[in-house]
């Protein structure tokens, strides 16, 4: 961890025409954080992106990345930053290795070949290295925009929904690559709507509705934030004692779904069943999720 | 300037990977117009004193063929990033606006004189040309280019439209390059007109270019200079504020 956080976000408000789409932001991600950007679509996460990116400016507020201010020092931010844009972008005019080593040349390095061949050996593009980028299927053209961002090794890297209609192939050996530079010691910002992607990878999260901030915390605290638990049952005969109704979450195709408050519940839902002379089948206690959480905040606020 | 030799080469890669469209096409029609104009007026034209028509020609097609592809290469390459969205590849790195000015301006420059010097190539077939002021003809010739390739930037970073930059080509740069006297001298124009293509930067360009040739023209060289030099000194200046305030290109 440096002293100097890696995006450090300031009371930012930004208004398109009569939409606030950003309502007062602040955030502040430190270096080598693995950080998730979370919310509905429209919730001002590809603004703020877009604002740290210096595509968009602030309508007031101040965002700086690496201690660099994005507009005053915007060399030095965009030298710092490497972005994935959400849409997929590219230039037919050229071919893969062409677009990266321009890329390369517009972040003032010239012989970069060593280190565009190792991005591409990791995103699985050697082979597609002299095609021109018309021909490249989907998947591959987002690959080559992940490549495009790291042609600098920026030690902030955005990525803005590299996961949106991408296979499963592609997106292993995505967040593999991913994580490997995070564990080099690259900070990484993510956003998605997979929300078991940023369960799994990130260790913080922050989630946006109609551009606020409204749950910033660890990913294992706001997974502890919810108390609640369900145990899944299956039993015989398939009928549960009336003294259970109260916790009923669902009963589908012979799966109950109680709800516990705490794991010591599970003691007297045990005795109770016990009691009633049922056996049973098959039992499952699950976890809350990010999901969970993410519907719960999205909800209450 | 790493950044600004890549913007560069990449530009000047762009339009040479389709140099059919963007060389070989403006050729072909400033090839077809002097076959045209000078089979009609050859015989009954003669607007300077020892100087066939088709003489005259030359340097007009010549020097109209660099400023509409001046023009059209700045224009075209930044509404094609813009629509397709890979102007975010452009806009990402540390690229100063002043970067992203000259790499576009060199390329349109670079592209109007390949195409300039492809259809004096080809008109040599039908005339032989001295040339008795290169020096003039140096300057008008970058000069001219510049300033169309520079209006190209303002044209490709305002419209948002394919029709809408097709709208700048024809209501504004078609007639300025064809009422500028590349067909004519302005003299042979009734007063009113030659007064309107007085305010047509275009025409000094031609005019000036045309000096370059015979030694002859319509106004004197000069004049030509300051003009077309104050409108490119002008057009640059706006189109600096334009990229410095990100208009159109950062919200």
């Amino acid at each position: 961890m440096g002293a100097t956080p890696a995006i450090l976000v300031r009371h930012l408000h930004k208004h398109f025409g009569s939409l606030h789409a950003l309502q007062g932001v602040d955030l502040e991600v430190q270096q080598g954080e693995f950080f998730a950007l979370l919310g509905p679509n429209g919730a001002g996460k590809t603004t703020l992106i877009s604002i740290l990116a210096g595509l968009t400016r602030a309508s007031s507020g101040s965002a700086a990345v690496m201690g660099h201010d994005v507009v005053r020092d915007y060399r030095a931010t965009r030298k710092a930053l490497g972005v994935v844009p959400q849409e997929l972008v590219y230039d037919p005019f050229f071919t893969v290795r062409e677009g990266l080593r321009i890329q390369s040349g517009y972040f003032g390095l010239r012989r970069n070949d060593d280190w565009i061949d190792e991005v591409m050996a990791n995103l699985d593009l050697l082979d597609k290295a002299d095609r021109n980028m018309r021909t490249l299927s989907g998947g591959m053209k987002r690959r080559v925009l992940v490549a495009q961002a790291l042609v600098h090794k920026p030690p902030v890297i955005i990525l803005d929904e590299p996961t949106a209609g991408v296979d499963v192939e592609l997106r292993q050996s995505l967040w593999a690559f991913i994580r490997k530079l995070n564990e080099g010691g690259h900070t990484i910002v993510l956003t998605t709507h997979y929300l078991e992607e940023a369960q799994a990878l990130c260790n913080r999260v922050a989630m946006l509705k109609q551009g606020r901030v409204v749950a910033l915390d660890s990913t294992a605290n706001l997974l502890k934030s919810i108390a609640e638990r369900h145990l899944c049952l299956r039993i015989t005969p398939d009928t549960l004692p009336a003294g259970l109704a109260a916790r009923v979450v669902s009963h589908i195709d012979g799966l109950h779904v109680l709800a516990l408050d705490h794991y010591a519940d599970m003691e007297g839902v045990l005795a109770q069943l016990r009691e009633a002379g049922v056996c049973i089948q098959d039992m499952e206690l699950t976890q809350p999720d990010l999901e969970d959480v993410f519907v719960q905040v999205m909800g209450a606020s | 300037m790493i950044g600004f030799y890549t913007l560069l080469y990449k530009e000047l890669l762009r339009f040479w990977k389709v140099s059919f469209q963007t060389v070989l096409a403006p050729v072909i029609t400033a090839l077809l117009y002097l076959l045209i104009f000078s089979h009609v007026l050859e015989a009954h034209v003669q607007v300077y004193l020892g100087v066939r028509y088709t003489a005259f020609l030359v340097p007009g097609l010549v020097m109209m063929s660099m400023l509409q592809n001046a023009f059209a290469n700045s224009s075209s390459s930044l509404i094609q990033s813009k629509i397709t969205g890979n102007i975010v590849f452009m806009l990402l790195p540390p690229l100063s606006y002043l970067e992203f000015f000259s790499a576009y301006l060199l390329a349109s420059v670079a592209r109007g004189v390949v195409v300039g010097l492809g259809v004096f190539v080809v008109t040599l077939v039908f005339t032989r040309l001295t040339i008795l002021h290169p020096l003039w003809l140096i300057v008008f010739a970058f000069l001219g280019t510049g300033m169309l390739g520079t209006l190209g930037i303002i044209a490709g970073i305002w419209a948002e439209k394919f029709d809408q930059l097709a709208a700048f080509q024809n209501f504004l740069i078609m007639p300025l390059t064809f009422l500028s006297g590349v067909f004519y001298s302005i003299h042979s124009l009734p007063a009113f007109w030659q007064a309107v293509s007085r305010f047509n930067p275009v025409f000094y360009m031609i005019d000036g270019f045309r000096y370059g040739f015979f030694g002859v023209a319509d106004v004197a060289p000069q004049l030509s200079l300051l003009v077309v030099g104050v409108c490119f000194v002008a057009l640059s200046a706006l189109t600096l504020i334009l990229l410095k305030s990100g208009y159109k290109l950062r919200h």
